[in-house]
C-alpha cells in the first residue's frame, strides 16, 4: 500500500476544506487536501452570494487572517452592496453577488499558485488509527496518508437524503460502502450525531424570465468590497431582479401543502427558521399576502437564475405552478427543481474551541458537519480548524478566538458550548460585543495576531502595517488639536457650551459630524486620506459605549482565564443536578467562562465546579 | 461548600413546647437515619425515638420529616426534627449531629444562601424573607410576603418580556435588513417600551414609600424647650423612653421610639428643644435636631397656647400643628394634647395614622436601595434607548446596547437572558429569510 506523509490532511473541498488547507499551508505545514475533483474546489452549491450582515463580518475576519473567501469573492463579484449602509458601522455587512465560475477559478488559482499544497483527487474511506491516536486517513484507491492532524469537512455527506415531494434520493454516495465506512467510524469514535434539514429553490433559465417587467435591484454606486486588499470590482457589474409571491402563489401552495416533503411527515430534522421554505412562510405567516423573491443571476456566462426566497420541497409540477404564478416568471423554465435535504451532523459539543474532537486528538471538524449553514460560517470554521491542525502538527500553541475578539470566536464558542437545534447561522445579535466586532475593523482586531501566528503573507503584512501607521499618525494629530465649543459648532460638531476644549478625535464621536469638514479646517490634517478619516470616525463613534463595555470584556476575560481540567469528573459530582452533570460532561468546558454560558448553569454550580477544579490543581489562571 | 451538610436549630432559644432542627445537604438523610432509623416516606411526618448513635441512649421522641432535593427549601436534601423544646435535648441533638461525618453547624443565613444559590429563591425573594422575619407590623409583613411571593420578580419578568420583544424587533431590523421587514417595525417598538418606562418610574417613586414601610416612617416632635415633647413621647410609647424632667434642654440626643400605628411602623423622634443654645453641647444637639426634623416624613409641631413658632423647621404638607399642655387649657378648637393627662393623644394618633396610611397607598413593591438602584438603572437605559430610536438619525445598535443594559439591570433582580431568547421572539414574529 502506498504511504505518503503530510503534517495536515484536509478531507473535503468545500468552503471549509479549502480555507482549512490554505490556512494550514500558510502556517508552513505540509498540507494535502483530498477531494473527488480538483475542478470542484470553490463550488458554490447553493445561492450565488457571499457576505451579508453577520456573514460579511465573518468574511472580513477570514480576510484579516489572510484567508481566501473575501479575496475570491471580490475577484468574482458581479454586484456589491453594503447592507445597512444607512445605519451604524457595527451593523453594516458587505455582500457580493458572485459569478460561480469566476469564484471557482479564483479559489483554484490559489491552490495552483502553491506548488507544494497537494490536492489529491481521491476519496477518504476511513481514518487510520493506531492504538489510541490518529495516524492519518485511508483512501478509496488503496493508498494511505500519514498525518499528525486531519480536518474533516465533509458537509452533508453523512446519511444525506434529498426530498422532492414524496420522492427521496440518497445524496452523494449515500449507501456506497466506502462512504458508509467513514460514517461508521465517526459513530464508533463516540461522536454524537443529530439530524438537520435545509432546502434550496428551483433554478430558472434566465432567458425565460421577463426581466422588463421586474423591479431592478442595482449594486451600490460606491461598492464596498469584501477583502481589505481589494480596491475595485473586476468583473462586469449586473443587477438582480425582484418579484413577489401573490395570493395565487399562496393558493397553489396551500392546495398542495400535504405534497410537500416538509409537511408530508417525511422529514424529521429541524430546519432553519431564518431560511424557511416558501411552504413554511405561507403557513406560518398566513396573513402576509406577498413575499419578496430576489432573482439572482448565477454568473455573467451561462443562463442560470437563483430565485432567492422560494426554497421548496413540493413536487416538480407544483413548483412549476407556483413559479409561473409570479410576475415576470409566467414562462420561466425550471432547470432543476428545488429540494429539501436531510443530513446527519456531529453535535459540536463534542469539540473543543480549537474545533478539535475531544475523543481523538488530532481530528478536527469544520463546516456544515458541525451543524452550521452558510459558506461563510463553514469557511470561518475551516480557517480555525486548519490553523489549529497546523499548530498541532508543528507543535505550537493552539489558537482560540474569544467572544470579544471575533464573530468567529462567538460562533465557535456558541457551537461547542450550546450545541445546535437548527442549522446555525451568524447574526450580529449573537455577539454581545457587537459594537467592537465590526466588519470595518476586522483587520485592526485580527491581522496583528495573524502575523504573530505566522498565517499572514508578506503582501497583507505590508498593506496592514501601512494602514495602521496611517491611522496612528492621523489619530495622534487629531488628538493634539483641540477647539472650543463655538469653533466645534462651526466645524459641524455641536457640543455643550461648557467652555471645555475638545480634541478633534473627541469631536468625531458627535453624531452627524463630517470628518472631511472637521479635518479640512486644519492644514496639518489636510493630507489625511478620506479612507483614514472615515475609519477614525467609525472607531470614534462608539467610543463612549465601548468604554462602558470594557468592564464586561474584562469580566469575560477574567472568567476565561480560569481553566478547568480536561479530566474533571462531572458525573456524580455532589451538589450538581443530574441535568447539569450531563450537560457539563457533554460540553466539557475549557474555562470557567465557558461553563457559565451553559444553559441552566447556576451560580452555586459554578462555585462548586471552581472548587473542584482547584482541588484537581489545574484551575490556575493561564496567560 | 455545597457538599457539606449543615444543621441548625431553626427556632428560638430557651424552654419551648417544640424546637425544630433543620439539616440540609447530601448527608441529611444519613443523619436522619443514624438518629431515627429509616427516613419516613417523602413529605410525610413520622413519630420516632431519636437515639444517640454513640451510646444508644434515647434523647427524645420527635416528629421527623424528609424533603428530597430539589423540592426543598434549600434545593438540597433536607431533614427536619421537631423536638421537645428543652435546651438539654437541643444540645444533645446538636452534639450528636456535629459528630457525624460531613456535618457541621450552619453559619447564620446559610440555609437561605443555599436556597439562593440553588435557584430556589431569587435575590428579591431572599430579601423579602429577611424582611418578613424582621417584620413588626402588618404592613411590613404584607410587603415582605409580596416579595417572597415573587411579585417584584414577576414585575421584573414582565418588563423583561417587553424589552426582549422590543429588542427582537430591533434585531429584525438590524440583522435582516435585506428581508422584507414591514416598514412600521420601528414604530411598533415605542408602544412596547413606553408603558414599561412609566411603570418603572412609578415603581421607583413607590419604592421610597415602600422603604418607609420597611424601615418605618419617621415622625419628629418639634417644639420649644419644655413644651412637653418628651412627656408626650412617653405617653405614646407607654414607657419611659425619654428622660423627662422639667429643666429646659434636658433632651440633647435624639431619642427614637418605634411603634405600630394602624399596622404601619412608625419611629417617633424626640429631640433637643429648639432654642438659642446655652453651650456648645446644646448647640450641637439643636443643630442635629433641626436636620433630623427636616428629614423626617412628618413633623408634629407642639405649641403652647398663643405660640406660633416653627423654630427654624419648615412646615410641609401633611405636618400637624398641635396645642401642647392641653391640661393647662387655652385651646378652643383644633388638636391639643397633654402628655401629662393623656388628653387628646388618641386624636393626634388618629390624624397621624390617616396621613401615613394615605401615603402608604402609593407604596411600590421594591423597598430597598439596591432594588431601587437596579430599577433606576433599567429605566434610564430604556429611556436612552427610546431617545436613540426616535432621534432624527436613529442609532439602532446603540439603542440595542441600551436595552441590553436595561436587561442586565433587571437581571440584578432575577435570572438571565440570552440571545436565543431574543431570536425565539424574532422568529415567532417575523417571516425572515429568502
Amino acid at each position: 500500500m502506498k504511504h505518503r506523509r503530510f503534517d495536515v490532511v484536509v478531507v473535503g473541498g468545500g468552503h471549509a476544506g479549502t480555507e482549512a488547507a490554505l490556512a494550514a499551508h500558510r502556517m508552513g505545514a505540509q498540507t494535502a487536501l483530498v477531494t473527488h475533483r480538483f475542478s470542484g474546489l470553490g463550488e458554490m452549491s447553493c445561492n450565488p452570494a457571499i457576505g451579508g450582515i453577520g456573514k460579511g463580518h465573518i468574511v472580513r475576519e477570514i480576510d484579516a487572517l489572510d484567508g481566501a473567501m473575501g479575496w475570491a469573492a471580490d475577484q468574482a463579484g458581479i454586484q456589491f452592496r453594503l447592507l445597512n449602509r444607512s445605519r451604524g458601522p457595527a451593523t453594516q455587512g458587505p455582500r457580493a453577488q458572485v459569478d460561480r465560475a469566476l469564484y471557482r477559478a479564483a479559489i483554484q488559482r490559489m491552490f495552483l499558485a502553491r506548488a507544494d499544497l497537494a490536492v489529491i483527487e481521491d476519496e477518504v474511506v476511513d481514518l487510520s488509527i493506531q492504538g489510541d491516536s490518529l495516524a492519518g486517513v485511508l483512501l478509496a484507491r488503496g493508498g494511505a496518508i500519514n498525518a499528525a492532524a486531519v480536518v474533516l469537512t465533509t458537509g452533508t455527506f453523512l446519511r444525506g437524503m434529498i426530498h422532492i415531494g414524496a420522492e427521496r434520493t440518497a445524496a452523494g454516495r449515500f449507501g456506497d460502502p466506502a462512504s458508509t465506512r467513514l460514517a461508521e467510524r465517526i459513530g464508533d469514535l463516540g461522536l454524537p450525531l443529530g439530524r438537520l434539514k435545509t432546502g434550496t429553490p428551483p433554478r430558472l433559465d434566465s432567458r425565460s424570465i421577463d426581466w422588463t417587467v421586474l423591479q431592478e435591484q442595482r449594486g451600490d454606486e460606491e461598492p464596498v468590497l469584501l477583502s481589505f486588499l481589494s480596491d475595485r470590482p473586476l468583473a462586469r457589474q449586473v443587477s438582480c431582479g425582484v418579484t413577489h409571491t401573490n395570493p395565487a402563489t399562496h393558493g397553489v401552495i396551500r392546495a398542495n401543502i400535504t405534497r410537500s416533503a416538509m409537511y408530508g411527515d417525511w422529514i424529521v430534522g429541524p430546519g432553519p427558521r431564518y431560511c424557511p421554505s416558501i411552504e413554511d412562510k405561507v403557513v406560518r405567516f398566513a396573513e402576509k399576502t406577498a413575499h419578496q423573491v430576489f432573482l439572482e443571476p448565477e454568473g455573467l456566462t451561462g443562463h442560470v437564475t437563483y430565485p432567492n426566497g422560494i426554497s421548496t420541497s413540493l413536487p416538480p409540477d407544483i413548483q412549476a405552478a407556483l413559479v409561473h404564478s409570479m410576475q415576470g416568471l409566467e414562462k420561466a423554465i425550471i432547470l432543476r427543481p428545488g429540494y429539501a435535504i436531510e443530513y446527519d451532523y456531529v453535535d459540536p459539543r463534542a469539540l473543543d474551541r480549537t474545533l478539535g474532537a475531544r475523543c481523538l486528538e488530532g481530528l478536527f471538524l469544520a463546516g456544515q458537519i458541525n451543524g452550521t449553514t452558510g459558506y461563510e460560517e463553514a469557511a470561518g470554521q475551516g480557517l480555525i480548524a486548519g490553523l489549529n491542525a497546523a499548530c498541532r502538527a508543528l507543535d505550537r500553541d493552539p489558537l482560540v478566538l474569544d467572544r470579544a475578539q471575533a464573530y468567529i470566536g462567538v460562533m465557535i464558542d456558541d457551537l461547542v458550548t450550546k450545541g445546535v437545534t437548527e442549522p446555525y447561522r451568524m447574526f450580529t445579535s449573537r455577539a454581545e460585543f457587537r459594537l467592537q466586532l465590526r466588519a470595518d475593523n476586522a483587520d485592526q482586531r485580527l491581522t496583528a495576531l495573524g502575523i504573530s501566528l505566522g498565517c499572514v503573507g508578506a503582501r497583507r503584512q505590508s498593506a496592514f502595517r501601512g494602514k495602521i501607521d496611517g491611522l496612528k499618525a492621523a489619530r495622534s494629530l487629531a488628538a493634539a488639536i483641540s477647539v472650543t465649543p463655538p469653533v466645534a459648532a462651526r466645524l459641524g460638531a455641536p457640543v455643550t457650551s461648557d467652555g471645555a476644549r475638545r480634541s478633534l478625535l473627541e469631536l468625531l464621536a458627535v453624531p452627524g459630524v463630517d470628518p472631511g469638514q472637521l479635518f479640512g479646517a486644519f492644514p496639518e490634517l489636510s493630507g489625511v486620506p478620506p479612507s483614514v478619516r472615515e475609519q477614525l470616525l467609525r472607531d470614534a463613534s462608539y467610543a463612549p459605549y465601548l468604554a462602558r463595555q470594557a468592564l464586561e470584556v474584562a469580566r469575560l476575560r477574567r472568567d476565561e482565564a480560569v481553566r478547568l481540567p480536561e479530566r474533571l469528573d462531572y458525573i456524580g459530582m455532589p451538589g450538581l443536578s443530574a441535568e447539569l452533570q450531563a450537560k457539563l460532561d457533554r460540553v466539557r468546558p475549557a474555562t470557567l467562562g465557558q461553563a457559565g454560558r451553559i444553559e441552566g448553569m447556576t451560580p452555586a454550580a459554578l462555585t462548586l465546579i471552581l472548587m473542584r477544579a482547584r482541588q484537581a490543581g489545574a484551575a490556575a489562571p493561564v496567560k | 461548600m455545597t457538599e457539606d451538610t449543615i444543621f441548625a436549630v431553626a427556632t428560638g432559644g430557651g424552654r419551648a413546647g417544640v424546637s425544630i432542627v433543620r439539616v440540609s445537604g447530601p448527608s441529611a438523610f444519613d443523619a436522619l437515619r443514624a438518629l431515627a432509623g429509616p427516613p419516613p416516606l417523602e413529605r410525610r411526618a413520622a413519630l420516632r425515638w431519636l437515639v444517640d448513635p454513640h451510646d444508644g441512649e434515647r434523647i427524645d421522641q420527635a416528629l421527623v420529616l424528609g424533603f428530597a432535593a430539589p423540592a426543598s427549601f434549600t434545593g438540597e436534601d433536607v431533614a427536619e426534627l421537631h423536638l421537645h423544646g428543652s435546651p438539654w435535648v437541643r444540645r444533645r441533638i446538636a452534639a450528636a449531629l456535629s459528630e457525624m461525618n460531613g456535618l457541621r453547624q450552619a453559619e447564620p443565613g446559610e440555609f437561605t444562601r443555599r436556597a439562593l444559590l440553588n435557584g430556589r429563591l431569587d435575590l428579591a425573594q431572599v430579601e423579602g424573607l429577611g424582611d418578613l422575619l424582621a417584620a413588626e407590623t402588618a404592613a411590613q409583613s404584607r410587603q415582605a410576603l409580596g416579595l417572597i411571593d415573587g411579585s417584584l420578580s414577576r414585575m421584573a419578568a414582565e418588563w423583561r418580556d417587553a424589552i426582549v420583544r422590543a429588542l427582537a424587533h430591533l434585531t429584525a431590523i438590524v440583522d435582516f435588513a435585506d428581508d422584507d421587514i414591514p416598514e412600521d417595525v420601528l414604530a411598533r417598538i415605542e408602544p412596547m417600551l413606553r408603558p414599561v418606562l412609566a411603570e418603572m418610574k412609578r415603581e421607583i417613586s413607590g419604592s421610597l414609600i415602600a422603604e418607609r414601610i420597611r424601615d418605618g416612617f419617621e415622625v419628629a416632635l418639634v417644639g420649644a424647650p419644655n413644651v412637653g415633647k418628651s412627656t408626650l413621647l412617653n405617653t405614646l410609647a407607654g414607657r419611659d423612653a425619654a428622660l423627662v424632667s422639667t429643666t429646659a434642654g434636658t433632651t440633647r440626643d435624639v431619642i427614637e421610639v418605634r411603634m405600630d400605628l394602624g399596622g404601619l411602623p412608625v419611629t417617633v423622634l424626640d429631640m433637643a428643644g429648639l432654642r438659642p443654645a446655652q453651650d456648645d453641647v446644646e448647640a450641637a444637639g439643636i443643630a442635629r435636631a433641626r436636620a433630623r426634623a427636616d428629614r423626617a416624613d412628618l413633623r408634629v409641631f407642639l405649641q403652647q397656647a398663643g405660640e406660633h413658632r416653627t423654630l427654624g423647621v419648615t412646615v410641609r404638607d401633611g405636618d400637624l400643628v398641635v396645642g401642647a399642655k392641653a391640661d393647662l387649657g387655652g385651646f378652643a378648637d383644633g388638636l391639643a394634647v397633654s402628655g401629662r393627662t393623656g388628653e387628646g393623644v388618641d386624636a393626634v394618633l388618629a390624624v397621624l395614622r390617616d396621613e401615613l396610611q394615605r401615603r402608604a397607598v402609593g407604596a411600590g413593591t421594591a423597598s430597598r436601595e439596591r432594588q431601587r438602584a437596579a430599577i433606576t438603572q433599567a429605566s434610564a437605559s430604556v429611556s436612552n434607548a427610546l431617545h436613540g430610536l426616535y432621534a432624527a438619525a436613529p442609532q439602532l445598535e446603540l439603542a440595542a446596547a441600551d436595552l441590553q443594559a436595561s436587561l442586565q439591570a433587571l437581571d440584578f433582580l432575577v435570572g438571565k437572558v440570552d440571545v436565543e431568547a431574543i431570536l425565539d421572539v424574532v422568529f415567532d414574529n417575523f417571516c425572515l429569510g429568502k
